[in-house]
């Protein structure tokens, strides 16, 4: 069959011969047709999603006040915004936190709040100038208020996810929710066969200039999003919409745990069926779409990918991880993503919503780069006291031997091991003391027998990050095998982190 | 059924409990358990045939019984339908239905509260 043109779907939009289905349905059409007979069925294909978007945020215009101010610093409900742009004008980013609330509020719960219609303190302090000699403010400002409120998003839409466990035996609060100790659970996101990038995985019919359903109004995209990364089919488009015209029920605040907030955004993309090609493609289903699984206790940036998994297999309520059943949930919601794609599919259906072009398309082959540093904290083994240096006892020593061995080496942390040399425990001067006070004699009744450790390779930046957690101030660092390989204290980081500051 | 128990730092020396699974050989769990100085809170799981009878014999020696018939509130307008609930609900309290709606079967609550954590719209609540 020949190619449609977006001008002939116009026209069928217009006239209301247009035939959209909802993508969903669209793979069961594609596998029950064939894609060349769904190509000639089908004009259009909507998709959706709706899941946590923390990269979103509005540019708000305040109008000028009498006198005028140049705001320096401005905060709405006491979440600061960013005003490094001109006098009045100012962008509220969704993660932002409340300076009095905390985690309780945040930028997205302001943005969700204007939407409703809610009214919403600001303030602002300024240097004065001559053209703008005010240098403070304080107003209630509403929605109606502000000339313009535009929704700018700079990275919505991954095109999917990874899915995040935990191996640690400790509960971890993420961006991708609560994660239980030893794989009790895993948690993913995106809308799987509903996915709007997975649907034109090519970027063939989208681009700059696309209209697109964003949180219940006409929006667009305007660029290819941050960290776009299409050759791993992890695609992200950047966004913009009037939030004036936008629905709370496409939009929404929320607060992952001990993480921070984040804005739930609602948004969908018509893909045109211009040839049998794009119908195939839009014929996706969540068995196709696969993803990784990766363990969230390891906190680099490169974390462990446990196995490769479907949408499907994420959606049947469990998976198998390294031989044991784990409960999934999802994140974002497929009820709501498919609420999108139905509602995008109304607007077209009653010839309110023209599909447009893309002025230009999406790239194709950028890859996402990591962060350069250039000031980079060491690793572990560059700090740690190793080789000769490391003092350690036998746990069957008494607590007078392991005092001796204190003061002759002036340590006060002293690893316990087995006989087979095997890291058993920690000993430290104020477990001596303790001890003691209260007339223990064996070294076994006083260590500590839960040790936290480390490893050669860590970088420094994890180990202050533990050693802060757990009230600790050294840590035994271990190899693969169990061996104490050394000892990493914070006096040691300390001195590392002052020299630095003083150069 | 789920019921709560609040005694005050008075009466709760005594083995109320104890005592009233002897004297009515009712099959009670503990499902949570908080005891301060200014006195406690339990809460059963007592088998619906003994239930009635349970609570009376409570309320008569003084505790204070509430009846939970549902022990986690999901507040339907605040709900996203995300699912973050369902993994981390230890009684598997939580489900989808046919069109992914988040659905609840309270009767297996143990008041843990890993949910309302979890919830993203702060749109579960523990009843008390």
């Amino acid at each position: 069959m020949g190619e449609k043109t977006f001008t002939e779907i116009n026209e069928r939009i217009r006239d209301g011969s247009v035939s959209v289905v909802t993508a969903d349905r669209m793979t069961e059409l594609v596998k029950e047709l064939g894609p060349e007979e769904a190509a000639r069925e089908v004009d259009v294909v909507t998709t959706g999603t709706f899941g946590a978007m923390c990269s979103s945020g509005v540019f708000l215009n305040f109008g000028h006040a009498d006198p005028p101010i140049k705001m320096q610093k401005v905060w709405l409900n006491d979440v600061e915004a960013y005003t490094g742009v001109a006098a009045v004008d100012a962008y509220l980013g969704a993660t932002q936190l409340s300076e009095s609330r905390g985690m309780e509020y945040g930028g997205a719960h302001v943005i969700e709040d204007l939407a409703s219609g809610k009214p919403v303190e600001l303030r602002a302090t300024a240097y004065g100038t001559d053209c703008y000699p005010r240098k403070e403010i304080e107003t209630t400002i509403t929605l109606e208020d502000l000339n313009q409120a535009t929704m700018l998003n700079p990275r919505n839409a991954y095109q999917r996810y990874r899915v995040a466990t935990n191996s640690t035996d400790r509960t971890l609060y993420t961006y991708m929710g609560t994660l239980l100790p030893n794989y009790r659970n895993a948690t993913f996101s995106g809308a799987g066969s509903l996915s709007p990038l997975f649907n034109d995985p090519d970027y063939e019919t989208i681009g700059i200039g696309s209209r697109i359903f964003l949180c219940g109004a006409p929006g667009y995209i305007i660029g290819e999003g941050t960290q776009h990364e299409p050759v791993n089919h992890f695609g992200t488009i950047m966004v913009q919409g009037n939030l004036k015209k936008m629905s709370t029920e496409f939009l929404r605040a929320a607060i992952f745990h001990k993480y921070g907030t984040t804005l739930y955004v609602g948004l969908g993309i018509p893909i045109p069926v211009l040839n049998e090609g794009i119908a195939r493609k839009t014929g996706i289903s969540d068995a196709e779409i696969i993803t990784e699984v990766l363990d969230y206790g390891v906190a680099r940036r490169s974390r462990p990918v446990l196995r490769k998994v479907s949408y499907e297999e994420l959606k049947s309520g469990s998976i198998e991880i390294n031989g044991k059943e784990v409960r999934t949930s999802p994140l974002s919601s497929y009820f709501m993503a498919k609420k999108v794609a139905e509602e995008l599919k109304a607007w077209i259906d009653k010839g309110g919503f023209m599909l447009t072009p893309p002025a230009e398309r999406l790239p194709g082959a950028t890859v996402f780069k990591p962060m350069k540093q250039t000031n980079e904290l060491p690793l572990v083994k560059d700090v740690m006291i190793s080789g000769d240096r490391v003092v350690t006892i036998n746990e069957a020593a008494s607590i007078e031997e392991a005092a001796q061995v204190m003061i002759e080496g002036q340590f006060t942390h002293l690893p316990v091991l087995s006989d087979e040399e095997k890291l058993v425990g920690i000993v430290t001067a104020w477990d001596i003391s303790k001890a003691v006070a209260n007339s223990y004699s064996r070294l076994k009744e006083i260590m500590t027998r839960n040790v936290i450790t480390t490893d050669p390779d860590e970088p420094l930046a994890i180990v202050i990050r533990k050693m802060e957690r757990y009230n600790i101030s050294a840590l035994p660092v271990i190899d693969r095998s169990g061996k104490v390989r050394g000892l990493v204290t914070s006096e040691l980081i300390n001195k590392l982190l002052g020299v630095r500051r003083r150069q | 059924m789920k019921v709560l128990l609040r005694y005050s730092s008075v009466t709760s020396k005594e083995p109320h409990i104890a005592k009233v699974i002897l004297e009515t050989n009712a099959m009670i769990n503990i499902v949570r358990a908080n005891v301060s100085p200014m006195g406690g809170e339990t809460v059963l799981d007592v088998s619906d045939d003994k239930c009635e009878k349970v609570v009376a014999l409570f309320r008569s020696r003084g505790v204070e019984v509430v009846l939970l018939p549902a022990p986690i509130l999901l507040d339907e307008k605040r709900c996203g339908q995300c699912g973050a609930c369902v993994a981390i609900c230890p009684a598997e309290v939580f489900s989808f239905d046919h069109d992914w709606r988040v659905r609840l079967d309270g009767a297996q609550c143990i008041q843990c509260g890993a949910c309302i954590a979890a919830c993203p719209f702060a749109a579960l609540s523990i009843m008390e």
